[in-house]
């Protein structure tokens, strides 16, 4: 098989079975790339889990993009990108063809208004786990603090938000960068 | 076309800004797709979020693909999935071109640390808003709670956590129906 089919290959099965999105797939992908296929070896495979936290976008489309560019170039790339949303899109298309077709009956609706506020709390979990894995303490503190005062009363986009979060980050941590090298473990 | 062309830019934006994770999109997509565009409503926000954190592959696809189908079909679920993944995979090029070593990345690390932060409290003022244009109130208020505690001291699985609130959503809406008829 050729190798940018392969990595499709590879992607698909990896995007098919990553529940939850994120970090879950990390595992998944080591798997294959790293120990089956012995494409990429460990050390370097940490690093780029490293850049591509680090950049925007979800985990498995970056990593797809960054293993695939990595062993055959730009098709590489994107044979594995598109690998990897594939089964997220057929999924999703299904669902929601069968979900906009339900979504008015009774019991579909009640059902519903049970889902809603749990998701509620899924979210909020998922900012509480984001406060305890990433210090969010001393100075840092202040950043949300100061966030919710731009959003709640300057009425500030959240790209804007982002975008002065970035610069504080830059200003109030300047020289605690060696210390930062860990985040590969998060 | 234009319409897809907007969709696909919108998704763009937020693929372009989506930092830290999981649910950090959750913002982004309510202020561009919901507030500013108009597209969902806020009640609909929450069940698309429902469905694509059931289903596999990263949040802030599934919502891109859900979003377009319900928009514009197939044509439209690729549009938006496209504009989604673009931003990633243009930064990835880059980055895996010019990237030397992990050194190199410490700049970034560190604006890192003030976006994670940030990123928490944009997620807690969407949900502030879904809290108040869902009306979760009275019995509904529980399921929350209950949640949390079946998370953090149970660590049941989300999907489980969604399959159950959907029970107990049934449940509760028929002992309404029940008190109303009586």
């Amino acid at each position: 098989m050729e190798l940018p089919l392969k990595l499709m290959y590879i992607f698909m099965k990896i995007g098919a079975f990553t529940l939850g999105g994120g970090f879950a797939m990390i595992p998944l992908i080591q798997n294959e790339i790293v120990d089956k296929n012995k494409m990429i070896d460990e050390k370097e495979f940490l690093n780029m889990i490293a850049l591509a936290q680090s950049v925007p976008g979800p985990m498995a489309v970056n990593m797809a993009a960054f293993v695939g560019y990595k062993l055959a170039g730009i098709p590489g790339a994107v044979f594995s990108t598109v690998g990897a949303v594939l089964p997220s899109f057929i999924i999703i298309i299904v669902v929601a063809a069968f979900f906009l077709m339900i979504k008015d009956a009774p019991l579909v609706q009640r059902a519903f208004m049970g889902i809603r506020p749990a998701v509620v709390a899924l979210i909020v979990y998922s900012v509480v786990r984001l406060v305890k894995s990433n210090d969010v303490k001393g100075y840092a503190f202040i950043i949300p603090v100061l966030a919710c005062l731009g959003i709640v009363f300057l009425n500030m986009h959240p790209v804007l938000v982002i975008v002065l979060a970035a610069a504080a980050g830059l200003i109030f941590f300047r020289g605690k960068s060696g210390e930062k090298g860990k985040s590969v473990d998060e | 076309m234009r319409f897809l062309f907007e969709l696909m830019m919108s998704f763009f934006k937020i693929g372009a800004f989506t930092l830290g994770g999981g649910y950090a999109m959750v913002p982004l997509i309510q202020e561009e797709v919901v507030e500013n565009k108009g597209w969902i409503d806020e009640t609909e926000f929450l069940n698309i979020i429902a469905i694509a954190q059931s289903a596999p592959g990263p949040i802030a696809i599934n919502t891109a693909v859900f979003t377009g189908y319900k928009l514009r079909g197939i044509t439209g679920a690729v549009f938006a999935t496209l504009g989604a993944v673009l931003p990633s995979f243009l930064i990835i090029i880059v980055v895996a071109t010019f990237f030397l070593s992990i050194k190199d990345s410490s700049v970034i690390k560190r604006a890192f640390m003030g976006i994670r932060p940030a990123v928490v409290a944009l997620i807690v003022y969407s949900v502030v808003k879904m809290l108040k244009s869902n009306g979760v109130k009275g019995l509904a208020l529980l399921i929350p709670l209950l949640s949390c505690m079946g998370i953090v001291l149970l660590n049941l699985h989300p999907i489980l956590i969604i399959i159950l609130a959907a029970i107990s959503g049934i449940a509760m809406t028929t002992a309404k129906k029940a008190e109303i008829e009586e």
